[in-house]
């Protein structure tokens, strides 16, 4: 078991600031996501996009914005349960929580802060009538262990970075590989689409553009897909392991049956003091709550993660006496022992 | 009706029909057109803020109205999109102009 004082669901922006935050009151943080890592939408949608309205950033990438959040917190020494999805949520009789992902990891802690943005990030999967029976028995949509594949044919859909990059790499392990693109162009970085023309002409991956997998055929097991072609004829293409990569879609998930008050896809919270869901001890800070005029902004999520903190600070010490420090003024103290603070003005005397 | 607005007609996901007027001096797009009338619910489109980077606002064009080319990017993310049909454009991409009055969509099913 985990323990903790501030649960923290969601590592995007909002809740990696929360940490800092947290810190400063010396209250440690963990924080859960689904994505693999830390940054939610900024470092999986776009990292390599820029963003003006990070104040004192005129202009930052998003990628670099995870990189700054996770610089300046890192003296909190928060951890992470990344790749899985929170689940579920119970009440202790001492006033506390568990939460519990999807791989049964559990977490314990006096506050719950739900950062969760638009949700968990879940893979997008074909519209194809039979996929569910087929799910971890040969089709997957995210790649966890490549060694799955070792000597076995592979047909993988979709034209981005995802299905490129896993093309290009289990063309060394699986026996085959076999890319299928709706269209001949592929959206990916020049060095992925350089090296996977390279692949194709060495004969290593199949390539069929323009063309959509249009059925799953197999007893239990996958065994083939069907392909067609645009305006021709499907064929019938012997396979071991089906992987669409379509992307990842976010869903609040879970989460909605925590017996929260929902409402918008939101999860609505008390704006007039501290971003409080319904249930005392947790809350919900960013772009996954809602309140009557809120603004999905990165910089209202800091703002709102300041707050919580001073909310989940009473709850964890009842009745303890603190006033808000500046850390020009206090410096910062780091749980890992270090200390940062202002240069000590100099005093000297005019002879 | 202020001046700068044009009247559109957009067909929500439960088949609605919604005639509104849509202003074209703010810099809008269709998807934040559909987003300020609340004719989908939030959450569910604009996901990745109107970057051509999810499809959630995928909306089949009905009428004739002459509107800006697609560019890669968005030809690109409907190369990947579930649903697509010929008349398919991502609402995002289409910035309100006067010359679109008469506009008619139907957003496409969520996925």
């Amino acid at each position: 078991m985990i323990t903790t004082d501030i649960l923290i669901i969601g590592a995007g922006p909002t809740g990696l600031f929360a940490v800092f935050e947290a810190g400063l009151l010396k209250l440690k943080c963990h924080l859960i996501d689904a994505l693999p890592q830390p940054g939610g939408q900024c470092s999986e949608i776009y990292p390599k996009k820029p963003i003006y309205d990070i104040p004192a950033y005129p202009e930052i990438l998003a990628g670099d914005l995870t990189d700054k959040l996770l610089e300046q917190c890192k003296q909190f020494e928060p951890g992470f349960t990344l790749g899985e999805r929170a689940e579920t949520i119970e009440k202790q009789d001492d006033g506390s929580f568990i939460v519990t992902t999807n791989k049964g990891t559990q977490h314990k802690a006096p506050v719950v802060a739900i950062a969760g943005g638009l949700g968990s990030f879940e893979p997008r999967k074909p519209l194809l009538e039979n996929i569910v029976d087929f799910e971890n028995k040969g089709v997957e949509y995210i790649i966890k262990d490549p060694e799955i594949y070792r000597n076995k044919k592979v047909v993988i859909a979709g034209g981005g970075d995802s299905a490129l990059d896993w093309s290009i790499f289990l063309a060394d392990v699986a026996s085959s590989v076999t890319l299928v693109h709706r269209r001949n162009e592929f959206r990916g970085h020049l060095d992925s689409v350089e090296k996977a023309q390279e692949l194709k002409n060495a004969g290593k991956i199949k390539l069929i553009t323009p063309a959509e997998i249009t059925a799953i055929n197999g007893n239990g097991m996958v065994e083939s897909v069907e392909v067609t072609k645009k305006d021709e004829n499907p064929i019938i293409l012997e396979t071991d392991h089906f992987i669409p990569l379509f992307g990842l879609s976010p869903k609040l998930g879970p989460i909605a049956n925590w017996g929260l008050e929902i409402e918008k896809n939101a999860i609505k919270v008390n704006n007039a003091l501290d971003y409080q869901t319904n249930i005392p001890g947790i809350f919900a800070i960013g772009d996954v709550n809602t309140y009557p005029g809120k603004l999905k902004l990165i910089l209202c999520g800091f703002h709102e993660a300041t707050l919580m903190c001073q909310a989940a600070y009473q709850i964890i010490n009842p009745g303890k006496r603190y006033v808000l420090k500046y850390t020009t003024v206090s410096g910062i103290d780091g749980f890992d022992g270090t200390r940062k603070e202002a240069p000590k003005a100099v005093v000297k005397k005019i002879e | 009706m202020e001046q700068n607005d044009i009247n559109i007609t957009i067909i929500d996901r439960e088949g609605v029909k919604h005639q509104i007027e849509a202003p074209t001096d703010m810099a809008m797009n269709l998807m934040e057109i559909v987003r300020s009338y609340e004719l989908a619910p939030e959450g569910t489109i604009g996901v990745c803020g109107g970057m051509a980077m999810c499809a959630s606002c995928q909306c089949y064009v009905l009428s004739e109205t002459e509107l800006p080319e697609m560019q890669d990017d968005e030809e690109a993310m409907l190369s990947e999109a579930f649903y697509v049909k010929d008349n398919s454009r991502l609402g995002c991409q289409i910035q309100m102009t006067p010359d679109m009055e008469g506009l008619e969509v139907e957003l496409a099913p969520e996925s």
